[in-house]
């Protein structure tokens, strides 16, 4: 008999259906993936399970856990089940860990709790579990406190607390997508070992199809609330049956970028560019400066575009800021054409800004969400062009619009009615529309699924085959990288740690950096893609 | 969906009309401050005059003088006048009487007539030869007291309503005030970060030091008593929150991608300030708007009440509630009239308010 089996979840709010009649059975031992884009339901599923939806929700159906149906459980008999017997491993683990206790006390608690261990078993149980789930220095990182360990560490310790009542289902909604990709790899490795040890039932919840390749023995795909295919993992890598699995499984960035014409003129260029913020001292202490960027050299020539890529905390981010004059704490030589930014003023800078032109990874952060797209998008055009009108900055704007192909009828709207690639591609219209020269993409598609990822590295490239837009492309993906990017650098601590033809460094990568990071990618083989 | 082609200011009003609890909340606010306008002029009484035959009335919507009052009111009246009042009769308002004494009447005592609140100037109908009786007319004067009257007798809606043009203009203007400076300010302390941050918030805890009461007494001391001075005091020290407030919300907008992004337009420090800070700062900004019109129509009755805001004869809701609040045993209706004009506008306020940040969200519909 199936652990965890579903018949026919259905969740439905106001607004419409979420998940409609689901059916999935999970048995000891064995992984299911469950894998959809954003809005497909996946993570509706799993909350269902745990009983965990807001209370607007209507559900109706079945979810019978080793024999006990868990919709409409009353609360004590489910609070028996959930965190005893299942384990659940959420998405962002800095806001999963409450910041105010030390890690120890968090796993150590709910043991005391309810299995009624001692102080100190719980705390010899809790040292157990850091060490089962691989954190090195166990003993001391007990009373670490949730700021103090990296976003794996966190990751893991989410990992210890849901094993602590050792479960017999661990339900995990996108546990690595927060993560940096070598990490992402530790964590998929440790839950594959962690199944294999303890016996596991795993349900891996994931946008990403590729990642559980290796991971699951079944998969689901989810669209729009629908299961739309379920089978064997090889059955599906090897022959995907609906389109909805067939087009996740090609969401993988395709093409190259074209090579940038011979003789294109450098547009920018920076020399021994460093980044270092002051440290956080006390009164009358000053901490050293912590530096996040060091000696940086780069050239960009017009419609060539170079991928930056490394770990977060890399300074990849701040190598970008730095270049388009957002970084007030940078030093050293940037130049624009003929002219050294670093020694103009703001008000000196500002008729160059248009030139260069900055777009953010966070789609929800960077439109100003009180202003309409079509306001969002004209803004440079009151900086750069003041003469004209309201009119035809809207004409413009609608322009730019048509340009990133989004139906100018809906610039009228504001940035909460549109979803996350389509305000991508307003970000981009209000780089584009002052017709600049360079475009700082940092990570611009990291917040989004794959198959809008390839739309929008399509849309790039073809930008900046029209324009000959010369792009600086950060990223952690080695996936988009390679399909943007005609040379690579590779970060590391703020340091350049190797460089070259995109396709010559992730195919033969020097540095052990850049390899594990190559490894870590899982890049799908070049022919395929 | 939001309208096609409108700036956030027309948009939000395009909400907030198409909100019903808001329309309602905002006709009651017109309301009541069309009433203070207009309303003294129409309720038959001034607002300072007193009338001592009628002090500690209750409401009512009965007319006045009651007639078994009018006989007891006229001996009264002839007592002082040193007569006696014969052959009273009363019909269609006016009174007949004869006023008799043992020495001649002199005639200038009938202005005792118009000075009573309950009798108009009364009139001569016939004397006696000796000048001993005197036959005389006089109308009465039929007044209503709708809401009462105070200690004094003086008419408590037409208190309400004159004292209510006192405490909204500066409930209103106070607050204006306070939101123009705080808001500019705050935004501006906030997006600089820093040393200009800390620089001028540090200005802002100078301010914050200073005891309210002492920086009042000196405003008096050195530019004289007037109400126009409350304001200033009111406005000078209730902008110091809401620049912390915005300041606040600014030191986390000024991080976020958006402004970058301006920035990385060259947009100026004004306009990024204008478009994206203050617009995205406005929530709580409204929120606490909403609550500082209260506190700074109860900030003025205190003031009052030191004998440094509005004097007598003048008045305001605070001074009414707090001399209701005086003679709340033996009049309660003193606290409960003025009380309940302040409640509602503060209702009405207060739910404009929440419409109002409600429609400037970004996902309202």
């Amino acid at each position: 008999m199936a652990l965890l089996s579903v018949r026919g979840l259905s969740v439905a709010y106001a607004g419409g259906t979420a998940l409609d009649s689901l059916d999935l059975a999970l048995h000891r031992g064995e992984t299911l993936a469950l894998v959809g884009e954003s809005g497909s339901g996946k993570s509706q599923a799993a909350l269902a399970v745990m009983g965990l939806l807001p209370e607007a929700a209507r559900v109706s159906g079945s979810v019978r856990f080793d024999g006990t149906e868990l919709i409409g459980l009353p609360r004590p008999a489910l609070d028996r089940i959930r965190g005893a017997r299942i384990g659940m491993v959420f998405q962002e683990p800095m806001s999963a860990l409450d910041p105010l206790f030390p890690v120890g006390r968090q796993i150590a608690l709910p043991l005391q709790a309810h299995r009624g261990l001692t102080r100190a078993q719980a705390r010899a149980r809790a040292l157990d579990l850091l060490t089962l789930v691989g954190i090195r220095d166990a003993e001391r990182r007990l009373s670490a406190y949730p700021h103090e360990l990296s976003g794996g560490e966190r990751q893991r310790v989410m990992i210890a607390m849901a094993l602590a009542c050792e479960p017999d289902l661990l339900i995990a909604d996108e546990p690595t997508t927060a993560l940096d990709v070598t990490v992402q790899a530790q964590i998929l490795a440790l839950l594959a070992d962690l199944k294999a040890r303890l016996g596991l039932a795993l349900l891996f919840i994931t946008h990403d199809l590729r990642l559980v390749r290796r991971m699951a023995e079944r998969v689901a795909v989810l669209r729009a609330g629908r299961l739309v295919e379920t089978g064997p993992t090889e059955r599906i890598f090897a022959r995907p049956q609906s389109p909805e699995a067939r087009d996740l499984l090609a969401a993988e960035p395709r093409g190259r970028k074209a090579p940038v014409p011979a003789g294109a003129p450098v547009v920018m260029a920076a020399r021994g560019l460093s980044v270092s913020y002051p440290g956080r001292g006390g009164l009358f202490t000053r901490a050293a400066p912590r530096r996040a960027l060091q000696g940086i050299d780069l050239a960009l020539r017009a419609g060539q575009t170079l991928g930056v890529v490394g770990e977060s905390g890399s300074g990849k981010s701040s190598l970008g800021r730095a270049l388009v004059r957002l970084e007030p704490a940078a030093t050293g030589l940037v130049r624009f054409e003929d002219r050294d930014l670093t020694r103009l003023d703001r008000a000196g800078l500002r008729p160059l800004r248009r030139f260069f032109q900055p777009v953010f990874q966070d789609p929800y952060g960077s439109l100003s969400p009180r202003l309409s797209a079509g306001e969002i998008v004209a803004e440079g055009l009151r900086v750069h062009a003041p003469g004209l009108s309201a009119r035809e900055r809207d004409a413009r704007a609608a322009e730019a619009f048509a340009q990133v192909r989004l139906d100018p009828e809906t610039r009228h709207r504001q940035p909460h009615a549109f979803s996350g690639g389509q305000r991508q591609r307003i970000a981009i219209a209000r780089a584009i529309i002052l017709r600049p020269k360079v475009v700082v993409l940092d990570e611009p598609t990291s917040a989004l699924d794959r198959t809008v990822q390839r739309d929008i590295v399509a849309l790039l490239r073809d930008l900046q085959a029209r324009h000959g837009l010369a792009y600086l492309f950060i990223s952690h993906d080695l996936a988009v990288v390679r399909a943007l990017a005609d040379t690579v650098l590779v970060l590391r601590d703020g340091r350049e740690v190797e460089r070259g033809e995109t396709a010559a460094v992730l195919a033969r990568p020097r540095e052990a950096y850049t390899r594990a990071l190559v490894a870590a990618a899982d890049l799908a083989p070049e022919g395929q893609s | 969906m939001s309208a096609a082609g409108l700036s956030l200011a027309g948009r939000t009003r395009r909400r907030l009309l198409a909100d019903p609890l808001a329309r309602a909340s905002l006709a009651v606010l017109g309301l009541i401050a069309l009433a203070c306008l207009a309303g003294p002029a129409l309720t038959g009484h001034a607002a300072e005059r007193i009338a001592y035959d009628y002090p500690r009335t209750p409401p009512s919507l009965a007319v006045y003088p009651r007639p078994e009052t009018i006989v007891p009111a006229l001996e009264r009246l002839a007592l002082r006048m040193r007569v006696r009042a014969e052959d009273v009769a009363v019909a269609d308002g006016t009174v007949r009487l004869t006023l008799a004494s043992d020495r001649p009447i002199d005639e200038r005592v009938l202005t005792f007539f118009s000075r009573s609140d309950l009798f108009g100037p009364a009139a001569v109908a016939a004397r006696s030869a000796d000048g001993r009786r005197l036959a005389v007319t006089a109308p009465v004067r039929e007044t209503r007291f709708l809401l009462g009257t105070d200690a004094l007798g003086r008419d408590l809606l037409t208190r309400i309503l004159v004292g209510g043009r006192v405490s909204l203009a500066l409930g209103l203007l106070a607050t204006a005030v306070a939101l123009l400076i705080g808001v500019a300010y705050g935004a501006l302390a906030g997006y600089l970060g820093g040393a200009a941050d800390a620089a001028m918030m540090r200005l802002v805890d100078i301010l914050y030091a200073l005891p309210f009461i002492v920086f009042v007494i000196l405003l008096v001391v050195v530019f004289g008593r007037s109400v126009v001075l409350v304001f200033v005091a009111v406005g000078a020290v209730e902008w110091l929150d809401m620049a912390r407030i915005v300041r606040g919300e600014a030191l986390s907008i000024r991080r976020r991608d958006y402004v970058r992004a301006a920035e990385a337009l060259g947009v100026s420090t004004g306009a990024i300030l204008r478009r994206h800070v203050v617009p995205n700062a406005l929530g709580p900004v409204v929120a606490y708007a909403a609550l500082l019109v209260p506190k700074v129509i109860l900030l003025e009755s205190f003031l009052s009440f030191l004998g440094l805001g509005v004097q007598e004869p003048m008045t305001s809701w605070g001074v009414l509630i707090a001399e209701g609040a005086r003679s709340i045993e033996t009049s309660p209706w003193m606290l409960v009239a003025p009380a309940a004009v302040l409640v509602a506008t503060l209702a009405a306020l207060n739910l404009v308010g929440d419409r109002l940040r409600a429609a400037l969200e970004p996902g309202a519909a």
